[in-house]
């Protein structure tokens, strides 16, 4: 049987993709995860995207799991056009991300910094990597451990709207903070 | 002939302002005219079917002489006059020609060839070019000989040598070029390592799509590619073998991240981009030491650099006047020039083989162009419009580029195009599926 401390050992947790699915199949998923368990590794950050085989979904009532960091206290930020500045209403998700993860020491994070499909592919790995700096830093600044957080940039190879709009454009500029187990580099 | 070849190149130096001077020099003839219209009157030739020399040849003879054809008319500089409009129908190869039979119907040059096949597999492929107004041969018959396996390389090299002998120049048939094969939707989007021919065919995948690849580079001597992959999780540099297909990581900096790479002109240094608590400067590594020097610094994007032909400089793009723009610095780093000052935002400067120009994306008013410029950033002419244009890359002759064309809107998916250096013919380059960041190799050997 896994139960929840099993679950809190999965690799990673990536919340990021199909979204919903998660509260769809999240007994699913953790039955799924029992055969998937990897403890200690940072978490690959969605490199397949959309097909984390381990996504747990621990119970969104339980405050300490995953699935509660991702859909209430928010795992996203945004950002403006070719912008990596940290606005009010970031700030505020991030603080509430900071202080998730203080309380959940056991689990470190990767930052996923993204970009729209207005620039070109390199500019956008570099805006990428900048936004998930960013957001990084702020968490530090609330007090969480910088040996925790990992960043990595996807520029514009991961949107996770597909329209060609400004409405698309504005929820693809984020970052992501993204749950794995281990205790840190 | 010099006249055939001179009226040529001034077709081609009206296309291309910054073509040595010599090639102004012819004041008159037919395609004169054209040009001075302002109408680009492409040359007529014709490919009369090769010659099979024995029964094993008959296919390669008929598929050498359509590719030799397809090369040259998907230049825009040729026009093939169709069999059908033929006076004559049987073209014997020899080291004459019956000009009274090409005349009326305005074949300004005739390629002949003949082909023979041994059970062996070896193939040779004979030609000759005829100037026909000029009622004489240009240049020497000539031969090449390989296996029947190489039929397209072999009909490339003639379809190369004629284009030379007619514009002066280098061709660019006999090339490769690696891209990455897309598949899925464009949330989801698988990436893959491909290598094709110049013209689409021959396509072998490098690499599968168990992670995201981006931006493969031939080296200099085309048998190797650097490109970044995620297969770590983290945007890092490989270069592949491309025989063997082997692959090794660049750089295994744990808390950093590296994209961008591409070859010095000596094959053996890699410059690239490294990014650092989210700021991306350029860097270079030995492949030998795989020992990295930091070229830039400041707090600034500093992404997507690109040797000089002779190794001295690079071209880059930074953000450090508040949007993206191209700049110039020595190869060993320091001081660096910005050469861009037109209206929107420029990425992907890529220098060209000839050394006399850049080619660039460029992002203006929610349209994006490839275009080229001057090294000093004089003379910036756009070649291209669209939703998405970017990512150039330049033929071994300097003379066309390839780049990524992605359409618009949730179905959106991006094709390779080529155009060439004056934004005359743009052509698809006819693959299935979607396809993005083509690198165009050197001509083979």
């Amino acid at each position: 049987m896994c139960g929840q401390q099993a679950l809190r050992k999965m690799k990673r947790v990536d919340p990021m993709n199909k979204l919903s699915s998660v509260i769809l199949l999240t007994g699913l998923m953790a039955l799924s995860a029992c055969a998937n368990t990897g403890a200690g590794r940072f978490g690959l950050g969605g490199g397949g995207a959309g097909t984390d085989a381990g996504l747990v979904g621990a119970g969104v009532g339980d405050p300490n799991s995953p699935a509660y960091f991702s859909q209430t206290v928010g795992d996203r930020v945004l950002f403006a056009v070719d912008q990596a500045t940290v606005g009010a209403e970031a700030r505020q998700v991030l603080a509430a991300q900071a202080q998730w993860l203080n309380t959940n020491p056991e689990y470190t994070a990767v930052i996923q910094g993204h970009a729209d499909e207005q620039g070109t592919r390199e500019y956008n790995l570099a805006l990428g990597a900048r936004r998930a700096a960013a957001a990084r830093e702020y968490l530090v600044s609330q007090g969480v451990l910088a040996s925790r957080l990992r960043t990595v940039t996807f520029g514009k190879e991961r949107p996770i709207e597909i329209c060609s709009q400004e409405a698309c454009y504005a929820k693809n500029r984020r970052a992501v903070t993204v749950i794995a187990a281990g205790a840190g580099v | 002939m010099t006249l055939f070849r001179a009226v040529f190149l001034a077709l081609l130096s009206v296309l291309l302002p910054i073509l040595p001077t010599q090639a102004t020099a012819q004041t008159n003839g037919p395609l004169r005219i054209e040009i001075t219209e302002g109408v680009i009157e492409p040359l007529p030739f014709a490919v009369p079917g090769f010659t099979a020399e024995s029964g094993a040849a008959a296919k390669f003879a008929a598929d050498i002489s359509r590719v030799i054809a397809s090369d040259l008319e998907g230049t825009g500089l040729f026009r093939e006059i169709p069999s059908s409009a033929f006076i004559e129908q049987n073209t014997a190869f020899g080291n004459t020609l019956s000009y009274s039979n090409w005349k009326p119907i305005n074949a300004q040059a005739v390629v002949t060839g003949a082909v023979s096949a041994d059970a062996a597999g070896k193939l040779v492929v004979k030609f000759r070019v005829f100037d026909v107004f000029s009622e004489a041969q240009l240049g020497e018959g000539l031969q090449f000989g390989g296996t029947t396996n190489s039929w397209r390389r072999m009909a490339h090299k003639v379809a190369d040598a004629v284009y030379s002998r007619i514009t002066g120049e280098d061709g660019y048939f006999d090339s490769r070029v690696v891209y990455v094969s897309e598949t899925g939707p464009k949330n989801d989007r698988k990436k893959r390592l491909a290598v094709m021919d110049y013209d689409g065919a021959n396509i072998q995948f490098l690499t599968d799509s168990s992670s995201i690849v981006l931006a493969p580079r031939f080296s200099p001597s085309g048998d190797r590619v650097l490109y970044t992959s995620y297969e770590t999780g983290f945007p890092r540099i490989y270069l592949l073998d491309v025989g063997t297909v082997q692959r090794r990581g660049l750089d295994a900096s744990a808390d950093s991240m590296s994209f961008a790479p591409r070859f010095a002109p000596d094959g053996q240094t890699v410059v690239f981009s490294r990014s650092e608590g989210g700021n991306s400067d350029i860097y270079t590594l030995a492949l030998s030491s795989g020992r990295q020097t930091r070229l830039t610094s400041g707090p600034h994007i500093e992404t997507a650099p690109s040797y000089s032909p002779n190794g001295s400089q690079i071209v880059f793009e930074s953000d450090r006047s508040g949007t993206p723009q191209i700049y110039v610095m020595s190869a060993t780093g320091g001081e660096s020039r910005r050469i861009s000052f037109g209206e929107g935002r420029y990425g992907t400067p890529v220098w060209s083989p000839r050394g006399d120009l850049i080619a660039f994306t460029k992002q203006n008013k929610g349209r994006f162009h490839i275009g080229v410029m001057r090294t000093d950033g004089s003379e910036e002419r756009l070649l291209t419009a669209s939703f998405l244009d970017e990512g150039p890359t330049w033929s071994p002759n300097g003379r066309v580029v390839m780049f990524t064309r992605e359409t618009q809107g949730a179905g959106g998916a991006p094709a390779l195009y080529s155009v060439d250096i004056s934004g005359r013919n743009l052509r698809r380059v006819p693959i299935q599926g979607s396809a993005s960041d083509p690198a165009w190799s050197p001509l083979l050997k």
